[in-house]
């Protein structure tokens, strides 16, 4: 399972990372807005993204649209992970298809629960 | 600028009047048919609307070195040519806080992931040594095993000494890596007096600029520059007064329940 990390602040990533590594995910990879993420990802290397929302470049929810358009990675899990929150940004989140949301500050209970709930709806 | 629907500002009153006074003969001379007197009115209301003109966009161009002034960025004054603008400043000074928060988050998650096997070790060693304790006390160990467990207590014994003394010195280090909120939190507040003084000398140049606007009949398309939420807005501020933010995690994924998740 690699796990590939969005945000534009590296210290956002670090923690992620932390948080990710005590949950047993230990292999991941990190980009800092969606130019970068989207060619990481078209390498098909990763299984699960997690992405911030406002990042200089692509934001988060263009990425979200260019995964679920692209046939290798339609089905990828997405988990947003920011500090967004306008209901009618969530509404737009979920339609353009993540598969969880999480707004910032968050616990690591939260990150948990959240990555728990998106695999055992993939299985 | 100035909105088509905002208030009308009041003109000079020796302008109004002069106005009133010209529009009126205006008005007569067409209905007497003395249409020469009427152009003649229609020169001096063009005069007036001048005259104001002339007056509104001097008292701008006062306003305004008013302002640069207050801003201290005249390039005229020598004293002020050495030092930085004051607007320039608040940039650095932002970015100094950008940098100054990044450094102590950095800081202190290298403690954090410094401390944490060192921790894990002790955990584990002190499980492992707890059985080997219990099975000792139930009389459960061979003399060899005795031994071995006698000389692993001691290390143990010294290598608590020495983590928990590294584990409290690292979380010293986090406490003072705290230090960048007051230092930060000076600069912020001094950006922020800034802005509110940029503010309100900017308030009052576009009351000036709206004076010019209304005696030259000029209407500004005021365009709509909401940032887009399509590209994010970052963190609200006072979600718990907003109806359209949400203030927290339960809300979220009540919202994302009703939506099927």
């Amino acid at each position: 399972m690699k796990i590939l990390i969005v945000d534009d602040f590296s210290t956002m990533r670090r923690i992620i990372k932390n948080l990710l590594r005590d949950l047993g995910f230990t292999n991941t990879g990190e980009a800092d807005d969606g130019n970068t993420a989207l060619p990481m990802l078209k390498t098909g290397k990763y299984d699960f993204l997690v992405t911030d929302w406002n990042m200089p470049g692509m934001s988060g929810f263009d990425l979200i649209k260019h995964v679920r358009a692209d046939d290798q990675l339609k089905t990828l899990p997405i988990l947003m992970v920011t500090a967004e929150a306008k209901r009618d940004q969530i509404v737009a989140a979920a339609q353009a298809g993540v598969s969880g949301y999480i707004i910032k500050p968050f616990t690591a209970a939260v990150l948990k629960e959240k990555i728990e709930k998106i695999f055992e709806r993939i299985q | 600028m100035s909105k088509s629907t905002g208030e009308r500002q009041a003109l000079a009153p020796e302008l109004t009047a002069k106005l009133q006074q010209h529009s009126e003969q205006l008005v007569e001379s067409v209905h007497a048919g003395d249409y020469s007197r009427a152009m003649a009115m229609i020169s001096e209301l063009a005069d007036v609307r001048d005259q104001g003109l002339y007056h509104e966009v001097g008292r701008l161009t006062r306003s305004l070195h008013e302002a640069r002034r207050n801003f201290q960025i005249d390039p005229r004054n020598p004293e002020q040519q050495e030092a930085l603008s004051k607007m320039t400043d608040a940039s650095d000074r932002l970015e100094y806080v950008v940098k100054m928060t990044g450094q102590a988050a950095n800081r202190t998650m290298d403690l954090v992931e410094e401390s944490m096997p060192v921790a894990r070790h002790l955990q584990d060693e002190a499980q492992d040594l707890h059985q080997q304790w219990q099975r000792l006390r139930r009389r459960d160990m061979a003399p060899t095993e005795f031994r071995e467990l006698h000389a692993r207590m001691d290390r143990f014994l010294a290598a608590l000494s020495t983590d928990a003394g590294k584990l409290y010195g690292n979380l010293s280090e986090v406490l003072l890596a705290q230090d960048y909120q007051d230092l930060t939190g000076q600069v912020i507040q001094n950006v922020i007096t800034l802005v509110r003084n940029v503010e309100d000398n900017l308030v009052s140049l576009v009351v000036m600029a709206g004076h010019v606007d209304q005696l030259t009949g000029t209407v500004h398309q005021v365009e709509d520059n909401q940032p887009s939420a399509e590209q994010g807005v970052g963190p609200q501020m006072m979600s718990e007064q907003r109806k359209d933010v949400l203030s927290g995690q339960d809300d979220v994924d009540d919202l994302l329940s009703s939506l099927g998740f």
